[in-house]
């Protein structure tokens, strides 16, 4: 029973890491049907912004002023670098189509990959901002790390924020608005290039607290840490349904589900092969419903 | 959707494979009478106009942009390695196989069809449940089959050697082998295109719902497109791995992936000519910048790049071509005769953008 518990809660705080950066993903999709593989290296960037010598002195600052610094400065980093590419790359391509706009952001990633290649070079670098988080607690007899807790704390505290701002912002109705039909909204009086820099700004948000989990969880950075994530929560866009932000946000918690169900459930010598079984189970999906889980009606064919 | 081609249409599709096949012949010939290292490049240039060109049969008619289709090459190459690999080491690498393969060699060109026709195979199994998608989910599709087939055959140790390299195939690709198999993937391609399930699954592509109420069966269009693809890109993916000698599952998975599609859309992913352009455009930015990368002399000092800056100038090339050229270099137009064109136009393309 306990060991039921212990799944069931490493499901859900990988599901949860997940579902943050599917949102990232899907928020730039609804807009502009943009695949963003550039998002991953948001995600990077964030991390390898703990190594700026700012958060040296926040170290003279103590416990609090540390803490403030390691957080604002790769938020800062990932909304900055958002908005830039947005403004460079993506916004003259707004009216290409969309397999252009996704070799663009290959390209997009690929350049960010390679920057920090040459600036801070290929190695791992070791960061340690989850001291603080490490050690485990006992709750009614089941272990939970200390780490994952603060995961989910944060995935629903984000959730919840994000929750309001579609729900009750004029920017939020207007972001909904415009995934559900990007020319109606426009033509109700929708900004584009607002819209499209706030969901850019919203995604480079959640990449930074993508990045500070599993920074905190990994200790380590690495210039292609970013592209597995990208990858799951791209799929994870797709599942749930493409433009429609709530089923991002399912698909991606189902990705990371299924992925920590295999690994627990799966006999040793097939756990190597645990991919295999989360594709399986993307395709199965794709397979009965073509249109993902949660379909906007956008996407429904008219004749 | 005349069964009778205007002679526009006619001499577009004789001349242009004609006129592409003629310009590899010619970059072969510079290469070869060049020397250095130039026949090793241009070589692995054709390898690559074999996979991009296996690709867009498939992408380029269906409008499916598919992260997927390197899983052929992937598959045809391990079927190609099982039958020609290293006859001694067989055993060492693969103790798997079944005995008809592990204690017989089969020459290499009968190798290759046969691995060929056995990607056809498995694209007809993936392809009949999976070609009923339509656009990114399909897309998605295909990227999971890749992504499957890779943690399949990484943990099927006997036949594959895992995760681990397996070396010493026979490396019989060189200059005219390539040749020789590029210029047959552009005419399988032409041919396709221009043929009459061509014409209605670009029709299909263009608008998907006009087209089923025109009775074209889409989804069996799509299946016979894959099918065909998947046989040029498993060539692709043999000749790649007896041109380098080595193969791991790693070959053929993102970075292939990418860069043949960037290769792809860089040339415009609507035309066979784009495909080829593609490739060699994408190669030359290559090979220029890693000149640079070896360092310039600037006034007598020497600007040594550090490692990294050749793939970031090539991701800002790549970025500049798509933010003037959207639709890729030649986007849906094709290669016609330079001269005696009856009006600007008219010859060049047959389908507009949408």
């Amino acid at each position: 029973m306990n060991q039921i518990l212990q799944i069931a809660f490493d499901t859900i705080s990988l599901g949860a890491l997940y579902a943050l950066a599917a949102l990232g993903v899907g928020l730039v999709f609804g807009v502009m049907r943009l695949v963003n593989f550039a998002f991953g290296d948001y995600i990077t960037w964030a991390g390898y912004a703990l190594l700026l010598p700012a958060i040296g002195f926040g170290a003279s600052l103590g416990g609090a002023g540390l803490a403030v610094l390691s957080v604002a400065l790769p938020v800062a980093v990932a909304i900055g670098l958002a908005l830039l590419t947005e403004r460079i790359a993506f916004h003259p391509l707004r009216r290409a189509d969309s397999s252009t706009l996704l070799i663009a952001s290959f390209a997009v990633s690929y350049l960010l990959q390679n920057l920090i290649l040459m600036t801070v070079g290929g190695r791992p670098q070791s960061v340690d901002i989850g001291g603080a988080l490490a050690g485990l607690v006992v709750l009614g007899g089941v272990r939970l790390a200390i780490l994952d807790l603060v995961t989910l704390g944060v995935a629903a505290a984000l959730m919840a924020a994000l929750y309001f701002v579609l729900s009750h912002t004029l920017i939020g109705i207007q972001l909904r608005a415009a995934s559900e039909n990007f020319g109606m909204a426009r033509l109700l009086g929708v900004r584009a290039n607002r819209i499209i820099a706030a969901a850019f700004a919203l995604s480079g948000l959640l990449a930074a607290f993508v990045s500070l989990l599993l920074v905190a969880k990994t200790g380590s950075l690495d210039y292609r840490m970013g592209m597995p994530l990208v990858l799951a929560a791209f799929i994870g866009t797709v599942v749930g349904g493409l433009g429609n932000i709530v089923g991002a946000a399912v698909g991606g918690f189902l990705i990371g589900a299924v992925a920590m169900i295999c690994q627990h459930v799966l006999p040793a010598d097939l756990r190597g092969g645990r991919d295999a079984f989360v594709f399986a189970f993307v395709v199965l999906v794709l397979l009965v419903r073509p249109r993902g889980l949660l379909t906007s009606t956008k996407s429904l064919e008219r004749v | 959707m005349s069964r009778s081609p205007n002679k526009a249409g006619l001499r577009s599709a004789v001349a242009s494979p004609i006129l592409l096949i003629l310009g590899l012949v010619i970059l072969s010939g510079v290469a070869y009478a060049a020397g250095g290292n130039l026949p090793a490049t241009v070589t692995e240039l054709l390898v690559y106009v074999v996979l991009v060109v296996g690709l867009q049969i498939f992408i380029g008619n269906s409008g499916i942009v598919s992260f997927g289709h390197i899983v052929f090459g992937l598959v045809a190459a391990y079927a190609s390695t099982w039958q020609t690999c290293c006859s001694g080491l067989k055993s060492f690498y693969m103790p798997g196989l079944p005995a008809f393969l592990l204690d017989n060699s089969i020459p290499v060109l009968p190798a290759a069809l046969l691995a060929g026709l056995v990607a056809v195979l498995f694209a007809l199994v993936i392809g009949v449940p999976l070609m009923r998608l339509s656009g990114i989910a399909s897309g998605i599709a295909l990227f999971g089959v890749l992504a499957m087939v890779k943690a399949v055959y990484e943990t099927w140790d006997g036949w594959t050697a895992g995760t681990s390299s397996i070396i010493g195939l026979p490396r019989y690709v060189d200059l005219p082998v390539a040749l020789g198999a590029a210029s047959a993937a552009i005419v399988i391609a032409f041919l396709f295109r221009n043929s009459r399930y061509g014409l209605m699954l670009r029709a299909a592509r263009e608008d998907e719902v006009a087209a089923r109420a025109a009775g074209i069966p889409v989804v069996r269009l799509r299946i016979l497109a894959h099918l065909v693809s998947a046989f040029v890109i498993g060539i692709g993916g043999v000749l790649y791995v007896h041109y380098i000698g080595t193969i791991s599952v790693d070959v053929f998975w993102l970075d292939m992936t990418f860069l043949t599609l960037a290769m792809l859309v860089v040339g415009g992913l609507r035309s066979v000519t784009g495909a080829v352009v593609g490739v060699v455009l994408v190669r030359l930015v290559t090979e220029l910048l890693r000149l640079l990368e070896d360092g310039v002399g600037i006034g007598g000092h020497v600007l040594v790049f550090p490692p990294g800056s050749q793939q970031a100038a090539l991701a800002i090339v790549l970025l500049v071509i798509l933010l003037f050229r959207p639709e890729g270099l030649y986007g849906s137009r094709e290669l016609t005769w330079p001269i005696g064109r009856p009006r600007a136009g008219s010859g060049k393309s047959e389908e507009t953008s949408p």
